[in-house]
């Protein structure tokens, strides 16, 4: 093996684990865009907990209340939650009903960077709700070494 | 070799809304490290769990490789009937464990 050859190739090396693409606000964005679809997403009824300031990214408590009375005429049917920048925008989507009494789903998610979190509510009437928070995380999740 | 701890009351007043909370034991590989040999670790997650009362869905959740190892939910429920609450995670490599909690409702 010449050298040229010898150094494209580690470069390809090099350059593949950067390769699966980290979700961006333009990710997350399409991603609500998919859950949404074309009806309106209004700022409001949704309350999205997370500590702000994070030293540990791989668990990260988090819930996700709206407001909703939770009957059978006025009740959350879903909750999904979105990020910025971790691989994937997706974090979890929740289906309710007027059965659980109040719309609070409590979780604990993985953080690779400081980002936005974004949740959205769909309500019986076919509306969607959201809500978001700015978390600081210190030490990421996903990074460190697997032994 | 899943261990499982829920926290559920025993008892419940009629109509009354209570707080179940459910943990498991589970890795959630997210197929997005590198292991020890360079190579990404494959996703090893759950993707589902579902809450039953009687036999009656209450409460799903999709997961991703965003949530936590040893993955915690907590959710709410209207105590209507005594029965049995089934918790159902499922997941990759064919992960399928339930969990079973009676409650009595006065």
């Amino acid at each position: 093996m010449d050298r040229r050859r010898f150094l494209a190739g580690t470069a390809a090396v090099v350059v593949l684990p950067l390769a699966p693409a980290a979700a961006t606000p333009d990710a997350m964005a399409e991603a609500i865009r998919k859950v949404v679809g074309s009806a309106t997403l209004t700022e409001g009824r949704v309350k999205l907990e997370v500590p702000p300031l994070v030293e540990n990214g791989s668990t990260v408590p988090l819930s996700v209340s709206v407001d909703s009375p939770m009957t059978v005429a006025d009740h959350v049917k879903a909750i999904h939650v979105f990020n910025e920048k971790n691989p994937q925008p997706n974090v979890f989507s929740a289906r309710l009903g007027p059965r659980n009494g109040k719309a609070i789903v409590g979780t604990r998610i993985k953080l690779g960077d400081s980002q936005r979190i974004i949740a959205i509510a769909e309500t019986s009437d076919g509306r969607f709700w959201s809500g978001g928070a700015d978390v600081i995380v210190t030490l990421a999740a996903c990074l460190e070494e697997s032994t | 070799m899943s261990n499982i701890l829920v926290n559920a009351p025993k008892t419940a007043r009629r109509g009354a809304v209570i707080e179940i909370k459910a943990l498991i034991l589970h890795p959630m590989e997210t197929g997005f490290r590198p292991g020890p040999n360079g190579r990404l670790i494959p996703r090893n997650i759950i993707e589902r769990f579902t809450a039953t009362w009687n036999g009656t869905e209450i409460f799903a959740m999709d997961m991703s490789s965003a949530i936590a190892a040893n993955p915690f939910v907590s959710f709410f429920a209207e105590a209507n009937e005594s029965g049995t609450v089934v918790l159902r995670w499922t997941g990759d490599e064919g992960f399928a464990v339930e969990e079973r909690v009676a409650i009595a409702v006065e």
